[in-house]
Parts: structure tokens; C-alpha cells; sequence
């Protein structure tokens, strides 16, 4: 059976590159980088040398990386690190309605500790307003921690402007560019922001290694305590073949990216005219513009989405949905209800999401498979009438 | 994602039987479902007290089509009161079980059945008023309702 795999935002392929580079770290030179003998010097060696790598990616210095086991990791260390380091001047942080759970659950679980935690709203396309950012902030805002691109819809947020107002107000701004990193350019000095989120295995890198960029002179208590490595910003022997993992998919970016964004912003456009022209009743979601490239958000009128997904699964697409019945919680996606669509609207939502190895003839193939599917869900629904649908 | 529901369940969401709507159907029951939003629709044809024709419409995840497909094929040819006795629990054992997050989705299936079958029965106290034999039935039908835990 022909496999098409669209679910690029939930996790990446490892690149040949990348998983080539990582190799002689597991066996050859598996030494401790902390150890003195040479041989595990030269593997210190080449764990500062991905530092410096994905300093250049970012426009960072290779002292502001710190190494994590991942997005999530980077995201509590900015939130919970930067708010406890900076308590005296204030106990208010400021979010938004679609962060991943990493952030909105981290900013919730700071809450009970005794923070006042403000969530700022979206508009229909998922965009945080300046505005309401502006209104928000006050002296005692310690922190501020908005997405750059959304994993469910893949809209891109003003940072730069955003993270001004947070400046302005001497307010720490992190920014969780997990689905940003590898998509489009991030340029931290560019930004102007304090921290960054990222993790190597949504930009063809291995899974269990990030990083959290940290602007010198931004104070921020480290959550693991132990050996002190990562300059005592994060304890525990460094996941070497990872972090050198992490630092060629950072180099293997900086050398394809913009090429790789073409293709998969041609092949997106073919896919949502695709759509558009053979399934009546589907509603885009995400901004018409500022978006990722390659994230493809849809919801097709009554239907569910994860009977899509099954249907989907058995031609071999492979492809994630933001319905209630798809979750855990069994609530729509939370970030597809900020944004002020109806549960019901929700519950037919699919993401189709490109990468770098998806074909013109993935498309087509999805494009071949995708109407049978909603049809055929929706000949069974009680929601949908033939004619006055 | 073939693993999370019985060969059963996927069988009877690739293959749903009975999907559509019952010309001039006797009863109909339409229920949501409270925790994920979903709805399902129930029309029943009844002859001679049996269920003589049943179909579903179903909006909502893969346990709640199979569970619906399940159940009309549980309940056709079945008398009222036969039809009656099937539970959530018994539609789901039927599939092989269901995940645990997944049980509710089979509340909709016999909750909209006996909706259906309260229809039939409502319309034809109404359109029977008048009386002769149908009365004794409805009792005797009523009975089976009490009867029920
Ligand atoms: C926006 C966003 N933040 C954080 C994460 C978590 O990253 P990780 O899987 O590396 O912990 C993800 C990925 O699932 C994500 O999409
Ligand atoms: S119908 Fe929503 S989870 Fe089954």
C-alpha cells in the first residue's frame, strides 16, 4: 500500500545527514564529555560545536544555548526558570489562548503556586493582537510566553512586535518556536526577545533533544539540580549523539530551508485548491497569510474527524485532527475553539501537514482519496442532507 | 491506529450496515451525545410488533458508527420488547469492547433505539385514540418498560 505521511508538525523523519552525524556517538565515542581523557574531549568538542551551530541558525551566541531533552523541557524551564528568577519584580505572567500544553499547563501549574496568570485571546485566524497584549501588561509582569507558530494551524504571531511591549515594560518575553524553527527564518536579535523554545525532531532531527536560547544577562533559576552541566543550567550528562544530532539538522536548515519552503508552499497551494475545488462545505482555518509553510487546516462540515483519520489511515495517509472524539479530554482542540469555532465545526477537523520528502504525487494522491472520505462519512450523517446541505 | 478498536469495531465502521433512512419510517430517535458532541439518528419500521426495517445516521467518532451499525443489526427482526432489552454494554460486547474512553459512544446507539421505539409507540396511542385491540398491547408494552432496571 502507497504511504503518505502528512503529519509533519507531530514529528519529523530524522535527515540521512543528520542521523549520519549521530552515529559515531553512540558506540565509537560514547564518552562522557565531561571526562578528561581525550577521546571524550573531542566529543566536548563537537558537543560545543552543535552549540555553536544552532547558534547560527538562530542568530544566537553559542553561550545562550542551552541544551534540552526537548520542546517541552525548554518550555518549563523558560516559564517556571524565568518567573521564579524574577519574582521580585512581580507575580504576573502573561499567555495565549492557543499555546501548547506545555506552556498553558506550565503557566497553570505556576498559577497554583500563587502567580496571577493572564490568557490573552486570538482572533478568528489565531493572531494575538498587540493591543490586547498592551492592555494586559502591567508592572508586575514578569513574564510573557507567546507561540511563534502554532502546531494546529500554523499561524505566525507579530513577535517581534509582541515581544517590544514586553520590553518596553521590562517584562521577560519567551517565545515557544517549536513549529517555527526549520518552517521559516528566526532571527532572535531580529526578535528581540529573552528566550526561545525548539526541538530538533520537528526539523528532521532525532526525537528527546532541544534547546532553550537564553539572552545573556536574562536571569533564570535552572529546574534540574545535580551535576552542573550546561553551564549549571541543566544538570544530567549531556545526550551527545542528540545534541549532535540537533546541531547538523540546524546546519542542514540553514543550508536548505529557503528552497524547502518554496517547494512546500507550492505543494500546500496545490493541495487547499485541491480541496477547495472537489469537497463542498470546508472551512480553512488558520491566517490566510501568516502561516507556516506546509500546515494545512481544514474542517469539513458534518463530519467527525477521527472517523476521517481511520478511513484516511486504511489508504495510508497518515494525517492528525483537533476533534473532540480524537482527544483524550474528548474537547475540540482547544486552539480551534479560541478562535472562535464551534465545537461542531471542530469535530470535522483534519491537519494535513507537508514536509521536505512529500511529493507532488502525495498530493495527488490525497487529493484522489480525501472526497471518497468525507462522502462517505457524510452519506452517514445525521447533519447532512444532500441538496440543502 | 487499527489496534485501538477490535477487528469487530473496524468492520463494522469500514462496513457500516444499514446506513441511511427508512421511507415513511414508524419511529424515529435522534439523541447527542453529552461528552464529545456527537448525534445519532434511529428510524424503525415496525411490522407485527417486530422491528421490520431499521437505519442509522451517525455523526461522530469510529465507535459510535460501529456501535450504531452493530446494534441495528442486534435488533433487526426483533420484537419491541426483544429490541428493548439491548444495553449499551451488550452492543459493545458484540464488537469484541470498546476502549475505555470509548465506552460512552455506545450510550448513543441504545439510547437512540429506545427513543425510536418511545416514537413509534407515542404515535400510535395518538393516532389510535379511538381504541380496539391496539390498547391492550401499549399495556402489556408498558409493562416491559417498568419491568426494566
Ligand atoms: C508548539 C509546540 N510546543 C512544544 C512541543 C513539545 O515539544 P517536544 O515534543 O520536543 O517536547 C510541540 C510538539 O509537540 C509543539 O508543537
Ligand atoms: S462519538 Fe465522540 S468519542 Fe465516540
Amino acid at each position: 500500500m502507497k504511504l503518505v505521511y502528512l503529519d509533519h508538525n507531530a514529528t519529523t523523519p530524522v535527515a540521512s545527514e543528520v542521523l549520519e552525524a549521530m552515529h559515531p556517538y553512540f558506540r565509537e565515542d560514547f564518552y562522557n564529555p565531561s571526562s578528561i581523557y581525550s577521546p571524550a574531549q573531542k566529543v566536548r568538542e563537537k558537543v560545543e560545536e552543535a552549540r555553536l551551530k544552532v547558534a547560527r541558525l538562530l542568530n544566537a551566541e553559542p553561550s545562550e544555548i542551552v541544551f534540552t531533552s526537548g520542546g517541552t523541557e525548554a518550555n518549563n524551564q523558560a516559564i517556571i526558570g524565568g518567573a521564579r528568577a524574577n519574582r521580585k519584580k512581580g507575580n504576573h505572567i502573561i499567555t495565549s489562548a492557543i499555546e501548547h500544553h506545555a506552556v498553558l499547563d506550565t503557566c497553570l501549574r505556576l498559577e497554583k503556586e500563587g502567580f496571577e496568570v493572564t490568557v490573552l485571546p486570538v482572533d478568528q485566524y489565531g493572531t494575538v493582537s498587540p493591543e490586547s497584549l498592551q492592555k494586559a501588561i502591567k508592572p508586575e509582569t514578569v513574564l510573557v510566553s507567546i507561540m511563534y507558530a502554532n502546531n494546529e494551524v500554523g499561524t505566525v504571531q507579530d513577535i517581534k512586535t509582541l515581544a517590544h511591549i514586553a520590553r518596553q515594560n521590562g517584562s521577560l518575553f519567551h517565545t515557544d518556536a517549536v513549529q517555527a524553527v526549520g518552517k521559516i527564518k528566526v532571527d532572535v536579535k531580529e526578535l528581540g526577545i529573552d528566550m526561545l523554545s525548539l526541538s530538533a525532531h520537528k526539523f528532521y532531527g532525532p526525537k528527546g533533544i532541544g534547546c532553550l536560547y537564553i539572552k545573556k544577562g536574562v536571569k533564570v533559576e535552572s529546574l534540574l539540580t545535580g551535576g552542573g552541566q550546561e553551564n549549571k543550567m541543566r544538570a544530567g550528562t549531556e545526550n551527545t549523539p542528540g545534541i549532535i544530532g540537533l546541531g547538523r539538522a540546524a546546519e542542514f536548515i540553514l543550508e536548505n530551508r529557503e528552497e524547502m519552503e518554496k517547494r512546500i508552499r507550492e505543494l500546500e497551494e496545490l493541495l487547499r485548491q485541491g480541496i477547495k475545488d472537489r469537497i463542498p462545505d470546508v472551512i480553512f482555518t488558520g491566517h490566510p497569510e501568516n502561516r507556516v509553510p506546509g500546515c494545512v487546516s481544514v474542517c469539513f462540515k458534518y463530519i467527525e474527524g477521527e472517523s476521517m483519520l481511520l478511513l484516511l489511515d486504511q489508504q495510508g495517509i497518515m494525517a492528525s485532527s483537533g476533534s473532540a472524539c480524537s482527544s483524550k479530554s474528548l474537547k475540540a482542540s482547544h486552539v480551534l475553539l479560541a478562535m472562535g469555532i464551534t465545537p461542531e465545526i471542530a469535530h470535522g477537523s483534519l491537519r494535513l501537514s507537508l514536509g521536505k520528502d512529500t511529493k507532488r504525487e502525495d498530493i495527488e494522491y490525497v487529493l484522489e482519496v480525501l472526497p471518497g472520505v468525507v462522502e462517505k462519512l457524510r452519506a452517514m450523517s445525521p447533519l447532512y442532507r444532500r441538496g440543502d446541505g | 491506529m487499527d489496534k485501538m478498536y477490535t477487528r469487530e469495531v473496524m468492520d463494522h465502521f469500514l462496513n457500516p450496515r444499514n446506513v441511511g433512512s427508512v421511507e415513511n419510517a414508524d419511529g424515529v430517535g435522534e439523541v447527542g451525545n453529552a461528552s464529545c458532541g456527537d448525534i445519532m439518528r434511529i428510524e424503525i419500521k415496525v411490522e407485527d410488533d417486530k422491528i421490520a426495517d431499521i437505519k442509522f445516521q451517525t455523526f461522530g467518532c469510529a465507535a459510535a458508527i460501529a456501535t450504531s451499525s452493530m446494534i441495528t443489526e442486534l435488533v433487526k427482526g426483533k420484537t419491541l420488547t426483544e429490541a428493548e432489552k439491548i444495553t449499551n454494554k451488550k452492543v459493545a460486547e458484540a464488537l469484541g469492547g470498546l476502549p475505555p474512553v470509548k465506552m460512552h459512544c455506545s450510550n448513543l446507539a441504545a439510547d437512540a433505539l429506545k427513543k425510536a421505539i418511545a416514537d413509534y409507540r407515542e404515535r400510535r396511542i395518538d393516532s389510535d385514540s379511538s381504541g380496539h385491540n391496539l390498547f391492550d398491547r401499549a399495556d402489556s408494552d408498558s409493562k416491559a418498560f417498568k419491568d426494566k432496571p
